[in-house]
């Protein structure tokens, strides 16, 4: 946990489109301490002055990899401490929200402004797990989770 | 330059025929297709199976027009970097997606962002061949971005 006024973040989004979206939220927490987790290196460019590290790209149809995602994505949280967890998604977002509560960080989930007719299966695991779950589509929103409090567009 | 993309991920050679097939018929010799895993490649158009992130962004830049898969990170980057755009969904029922949230998301897609749709090669062919009628695509000044960006700045540091 960091010592002075500002929060240690850690953001988490794969490569792709849930990355873009991370970008384009990233002034909500540009000034704090700002640690960023991706599925590629490439995505390293955007943020030249925060450290990116790079997990293993996988979901639910690739157990094997997913095991693999999952022991980097601890080892991302139990290394960096973070007090607050922010991700767009996907998977690997969705583990470093469930790493991130067990130590006491707070955790928001925004699913993708690809799902436009239903929640992301992530996104209504995230509504259980994580401590705000959000929806980029009004239409989407439900009592109880997610919430829809804007959209990227 | 006309770009045309279909994402990092799976192939869409119904797209890249298409494309093929109007500059073909077109004689139009500045296109080129980032066509990823496709059955057969294209006889007329110049092509690359797959792009790093610089060379996407490169060709993204220099693009007069980028016809596209519906993916949302390529929506994203045309909206940003102001360009005419048409995308084509990928259709489930095809065989080119697994379900048909491409479709979903260019349903629900705002009008005023500017993005165009083509379902089929006759409307990419009739959008191509009316370029002067394509906007540049842009997400403005966005006030539910800055409401997203408000909350979750209130989150992180309340």
């Amino acid at each position: 946990m960091s010592q002075s006024g500002s929060r240690k973040i850690l953001a988490v989004a794969s490569a792709g489109g849930h990355w873009q979206q991370l970008m384009q939220l990233r002034d909500a927490f540009a000034d704090q301490d700002t640690v960023f987790v991706s599925t590629h290196a490439d995505n390293a460019q955007d943020v030249p002055h925060n450290k990116l590290r790079v997990v293993t790209d996988s979901n639910r149809h690739r157990p094997a990899l997913l095991a693999k995602t999952t022991a980097e994505v601890l080892w991302c949280v139990l290394r960096e401490r973070p007090d607050v967890v922010i991700s767009t998604g996907a998977a690997p977002g969705l583990l470093a929200i469930v790493f991130g509560r067990v130590i006491g960080a707070k955790t928001v989930w925004v699913d993708s402004i690809a799902n436009a007719e239903e929640v992301s299966l992530s996104g209504r695991l995230a509504v259980r797990v994580a401590g705000r779950s959000l929806t980029q589509w009004a239409h989407l929103a439900k009592p109880g989770g997610p919430e829809y409090q804007g959209s990227i567009l | 330059m006309i770009f045309v993309t279909v994402g990092g991920q799976l192939a869409f050679d119904r797209l890249v025929l298409a494309t093929d097939a109007w500059a073909r018929a077109r004689n139009h010799d500045s296109v080129f297709a980032q066509v990823g895993h496709c059955q057969e490649p294209p006889g007329f158009i110049a092509w690359q199976q797959f792009l790093t992130r610089s060379e996407f962004t490169e060709k993204m830049r220099e693009a007069d027009i980028v016809v596209a898969h519906a993916g949302m990170g390529t929506i994203l980057t045309a909206l940003h970097l102001g360009k005419r755009i048409v995308v084509m969904p990928r259709r489930a029922h095809l065989g080119e997606h697994r379900n048909d949230h491409q479709w979903a998301t260019v349903s629900r897609l705002p009008a005023h962002l500017g993005v165009q749709v083509a379902r089929d090669a006759e409307e990419l062919a009739a959008k191509l061949d009316s370029p002067e009628k394509l906007p540049h695509a842009s997400a403005g000044s966005s006030p539910e971005r800055s409401r997203l960006i408000a909350y979750l700045r209130t989150f992180v540091s309340s």
